[in-house]
């Protein structure tokens, strides 16, 4: 971004004008497009995307009516929200009530400055860019427990607290998976990570080292807690909490909720990707536009089958209990998480440029793991009751 | 643009706009039609039953400060972890003792039964 800017000025645009309010113009253009023509669609379709996958998997139809397939579902969700009354209940904190939703959405908008695009589409290649994106994301936190709170309702209060006490916990095996990537790439810019690695599957961080492969694992679950999402959404479990921390609110400020959790899906897909699977890496191709699409395509791809594989998650299991998701946590997950660390670290020391052969005996056990996971649901479609088919809606 | 973290903050100011006019349009263009029945905290249909500033268990404090020892924790090893290569077979063994040392207090906390929720 600032490179292209600076190639702009050399070219003797904007001359007369002072650099930084170049920039400044600069920036605020690339985060009005990054908003709303990237953001914003992407969460919408993102919702409507999940609502017709649920119905899919259930056996219903899901939204169908708006638009080819019901596609402008969000656009009229949306709207509807907008023309919304914003109601705040008298017994709520006046302050910290409506200032709830703006921390969560802030805190969500902002991790798209270090979420590359391509190899030069970024907001800012930060030095420090996975911390940044671990440490905008906790400010989530802080909403979600002042919207609990200020509510002054219980439903609200116990989903708060839940809330707050499952994100701040799951941030750990999240912090100590992402930290054996950076073990291996010596670097926090998301940019640098994916320089990294190579286009190839076996290339990737993914099948490094044993200890990554299980890191994975374990980063996607722990992010799944962290944004809430079933199997591991108890503080918004409906069938206990009514709407957990949510309850009292409504339109507007209930739609940036839901703008920032279906957003956030592709925030994880997004640095699964970075971290593990290679980013925006293509085979070199030659010309440069075609390479930038190219790149731009793969990453999003890749990180989108991940918010599939969400919804998918969301669709299949049950939810836990709120003390089998702590149990969870740091029973299993944190001791696993070390062990990340430590064998990743011991394995840099073993070989130190890497194993070539590990790496693609890694790679042939994930593609026989999927083989075999994927011949499981075969065996399972084909055993279902044909009746539980539904045919003609897709 | 010295200052890398510039366009940070023009994207923290840009939300906050964003928010702010999208709210306000939602306060222009909606209804307003308050009652004291919407005003009152929702209970599932009944009357609302006292106040919601309630004491809550003790045990989320408990996670909050586990979580401050080993988030922070967690922050002091990204440090060594960019600089591992640099920093070799003592690095490994510097922070192998540290590791050592937070895993026994975690293993103390779990004895304990930090960890169990009820």
């Amino acid at each position: 971004m600032q490179a292209f800017v600076d190639s702009l000025i050399q070219q003797g645009y904007f001359t007369g004008m002072p650099t930084q309010v170049v920039y400044a113009i600069a920036m605020i253009a690339a985060a009005f497009a990054v908003l709303s023509f990237f953001v914003a669609p992407l969460a919408g379709v993102t919702s409507w995307l999940e609502r017709r996958v649920w119905a899919r998997m259930q056996s219903r139809v899901g939204p169908n009516r708006v638009g080819p397939q019901g596609i402008l579902q969000w656009l009229a969700d949306g709207i509807k929200n907008l023309l919304k009354e914003d109601l705040i209940p008298a017994a709520a904190d006046q302050l910290l009530f409506p200032l709830a939703p703006y921390i969560v959405f802030i805190g969500f908008l902002c991790t798209f400055v270090v979420i590359p695009f391509g190899s030069n589409l970024i907001v800012a290649d930060l030095d420090i860019g996975i911390l940044y994106l671990l440490a905008v994301t906790s400010i989530v936190v802080v909403g979600i427990l002042m919207a609990g709170w200020s509510s002054n309702n219980k439903w609200s209060l116990l989903g708060g607290m839940r809330s707050a006490a499952q994100i701040v916990s799951y941030e750990i095996p999240a912090g100590l998976a992402v930290l054996s990537i950076i073990f291996l790439a010596g670097t926090m810019s998301t940019q640098g990570i994916i320089k990294n690695q190579g286009w190839a599957p076996w290339d990737w961080y993914l099948f490094n080292n044993p200890f990554t492969f299980i890191a994975f694992f374990l980063y996607f679950t722990a992010a799944l807690a962290e944004g809430n999402r079933t199997p591991f959404d108890i503080p918004e479990a409906e069938s206990e909490l009514v709407a957990g921390y949510v309850t009292e609110y409504s339109g507007m400020r209930f739609l940036f909720f839901f703008f920032a959790e279906w957003g956030n899906l592709y925030v994880i897909g997004a640095v699964a990707t970075i971290l593990f699977l290679g980013g925006w890496q293509v085979p070199a191709v030659g010309d440069g536009l075609i390479e930038g699409v190219l790149q731009f395509v793969v990453f999003f791809l890749k990180a989108y089958l991940w918010v599939f594989v969400a919804m998918w998650v969301r669709a299949t299991l049950p939810r836990v209990r709120v003390d089998q998701l702590m149990a969870l946590c740091w029973k299993y997950m944190v001791p696993l998480s070390f062990l990340c660390v430590i064998g990743t670290a011991a394995w840099m020391v073993v070989f130190p440029h890497g194993n070539r052969w590990a790496s693609v005996g890694m790679f042939v056990l994930g593609v026989v793991i999927l083989l075999l996971f994927f011949g499981r649901v075969r065996y399972q479609i084909r055993h279902s009751k044909p009746e539980l088919y539904l045919r003609p809606y897709i | 643009m010295s200052d890398p973290f510039f366009p940070v903050l023009v994207l923290f100011a840009f939300a906050a706009v964003v928010v702010l006019a999208l709210l306000f349009i939602a306060q222009t263009v909606g209804p307003k039609r308050m009652t004291a029945v919407k005003a009152d905290p929702f209970e599932s249909g009944n009357p609302p039953q006292g106040d919601a500033r309630i004491r809550f268990p003790v045990h989320f404090y408990l996670v909050a400060m586990l979580f401050l020892i080993f988030d922070l924790e967690v922050v002091f090893l990204y440090p060594w972890a960019v600089s591992f290569r640099r920093l070799g077979v003592f690095g490994l063994v510097e922070m192998g003792i540290f590791l050592l040392i937070v895993v026994i207090g975690f293993i103390y906390a779990w004895k304990k039964g930090a960890l169990d929720l009820d």
